[in-house]
């Protein structure tokens, strides 16, 4: 009777393991069908030229170096806008706040915007960025709407990763006489930097990826030039490809392929730094 | 005169009193040891010597707390942390290098010249009979050391703020045999420069290590005696029972 229900139970384990193990396939393999699409598409369009073109009605002659350079400024005032708010605010939140029900009824908040869709950030940044502050349809719109949009994320896993600090470490700091702050910048946010880091990997995916929002506060879909300032109008990669995808000629999704590799290329890239220096900083606190 | 002290010490957290009317003085130089079953008030009466239980939410106190005859609760709270250092049941010591665990509380207090925080934490670590265990790897993290070594780590970590009074809430519980009667051994180095108060749930240890004994039951302090005395003679039967095992 035992032997007859421990075979069965290891028949089950089995059955489970060849059930996941085919479904993570499948998704895999679609995966691996869109990128083999994608590169076989795309891969010979990508030469110098195609970085350094404008856009172009002419499919062979329009490159992304506008949509990238846009791209990049945006990420870079999005990331200098929300990565010190969102990190001083979860520390606030977690090491400082009193922990009572408005506490609990702000981090219910907090968790609930991180998954609010980005198109209403969309609308958000139009109203308040673009129309009261009169911003217009500028770098620094986006990047104030697309910080908004990441900040939750940044304030929810700065948390986490200060949760995770065992109090231990609190206790011998403060046994030391050291203070709140030489206690907080000296033990727990040391400690809890791999995790904000992996918080900030998921945030700037996610702000890459974005195209919704920019849309909706006026992003332009043509863009001859590369800003040179916060207060100059812009387009995105994600717009530029998703706008070639839109055209009826072949060329042009021929580019739209390319776009995506590039991009694909760089969210690889900026994930790659990300873990890299994640990895170091795990090793300089552990072995 | 008493190093530490407390008069009509009381504790409550929330509604639970965890200490009743303890009047103790701690004499300098020298070990005294809290025994007593679980959940009797040594550690809360240990860690209301540097002012730890502050940092519990709900927590009231009453009576007085000194520290060389000065009212602890008038003294600024991070100064007492430093008069008065505390060695912790589980060895905790920051995932940092060897080297900058012992400098931590060199670093907070402000300590700049490189010469001289190197000295403390080399004479920290001679006084923690760690040095030539950890001499030549100060720059390996303190994590990759043994249980009993952490440990010494953070009696290191502790005298390199020089205190006068060393607080330590059972810091061998966790540690095999022979890194065990290292820490003892330390501790009898160690008293003739500190005050040291250990909360230990081990007889032989009590009685090889210290000075004097208290014997805690149930939030109150029933017997404070010579260490001898408290083992061979004690005067309270509860104590009697507690010592030779017959209850605890
Ligand atoms: N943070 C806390 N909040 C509420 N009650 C507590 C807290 N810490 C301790 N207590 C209670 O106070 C009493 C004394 O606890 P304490 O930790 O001082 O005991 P102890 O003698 O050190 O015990 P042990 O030998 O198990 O370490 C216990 O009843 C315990 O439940
Ligand atoms: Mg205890």
């Amino acid at each position: 009777m035992r032997r007859y229900s421990y075979t069965r139970a290891k028949l089950t384990d089995r059955a489970f393991k060849y059930v996941a193990l085919s479904f993570t396939a499948f998704a895999l393999g679609v995966l691996v069908v869109l990128l083999i699409d994608i590169f076989s598409k795309g891969i010979a369009r990508i030469n110098w030229d195609f970085f350094r073109n404008l856009p172009s009605r002419h499919a062979e002659k329009s490159g992304i170096m506008t949509a990238l350079a846009g791209m990049l400024s945006l990420l870079f005032f999005t990331i200098i806008i929300a990565l010190p708010i969102g990190i001083l605010a979860g520390i606030y939140l977690q090491e400082y706040g009193k922990k009572n029900r408005l506490a609990k009824l702000i981090e219910i908040n907090i968790s609930n915007l991180a998954g609010v869709p980005s198109v209403i950030y969309g609308i958000l940044g139009l109203t308040l960025f673009v129309r009261i502050l009169k911003l217009g349809n500028s770098l620094i719109a986006g990047a104030l709407t697309l910080g908004l949009l990441i900040l939750p994320i940044i304030i929810v896993t700065t948390r986490e990763a200060i949760r995770a600090v065992p109090d231990s470490l609190r206790e011998a700091s403060y046994g030391m006489g050291a203070t709140k702050w030489q206690t907080t910048s000296k033990v727990v946010f040391p400690f809890a930097l791999g995790g904000i880091l992996t918080g900030i990997i998921l945030a700037v995916s996610r702000a890459i990826g974005e195209t919704a929002p920019l849309l909706v506060i006026g992003a332009l879909v043509y863009v001859p030039f590369i800003p040179e300032g916060p207060r100059d109008q812009f387009t995105t990669l994600p717009i530029q490809i998703f706008n070639w995808t839109t055209r009826p000629q072949a060329a042009f999704i021929v580019n739209a392929a390319a776009g995506i590799i590039v991009l694909l290329l760089i969210t690889f890239l900026l994930n790659g730094i990300a873990i890299y220096i994640r990895n170091k900083w795990y090793k300089k606190i552990r072995y | 005169m008493f190093k530490l002290e407390t008069r009509n010490a009381n504790l409550w957290y929330g509604e639970k009193q965890a200490l009743k009317n303890i009047s103790i003085g701690i004499e300098p130089n020298s070990v005294t040891s809290f025994i007593g079953p679980s959940g009797c008030g040594k550690s809360t009466l240990l860690r209301c010597f540097n002012r730890m239980n502050d940092l519990i939410e709900n927590t009231k106190i009453k009576g007085e707390f000194l520290l060389d005859n000065t009212d602890i609760y008038d003294m600024d709270v991070y100064e007492l942390r430093k008069k008065v250092g505390m060695v912790f049941q589980k060895p905790n010591p920051f995932p940092k290098s060897i080297f900058e665990n012992v400098a931590y509380g060199l670093r907070i207090v402000g300590g700049k010249d490189r010469n001289e925080i190197k000295d403390k934490v080399e004479l920290s670590l001679k006084n923690a009979a760690l040095w030539d265990e950890v001499n030549g790897i100060l720059n390996k993290p303190a994590l990759s050391l043994s249980g009993g070594q952490q440990q010494r780590l953070c009696i290191a970590r502790t005298l390199a703020i020089e205190p006068t009074v060393v607080l330590m809430d059972e810091p061998a519980s966790a540690l095999d045999p022979i890194s065990t009667s290292k820490i003892e051994d330390l501790i009898y180095e160690l008293k003739q420069k500190f005050t040291i108060v250990i909360v230990t749930h081990n007889m032989q240890q009590a009685a090889r290590i210290s000075n004097k004994t208290a014997f805690f039951y149930l939030g109150e302090l029933i017997e404070f005696d010579n260490t001898d005395k408290m083992f061979t003679n004690p005067q309270n039967e509860r104590t009697q029972n507690y010592v030779t095992g017959r209850f605890g």
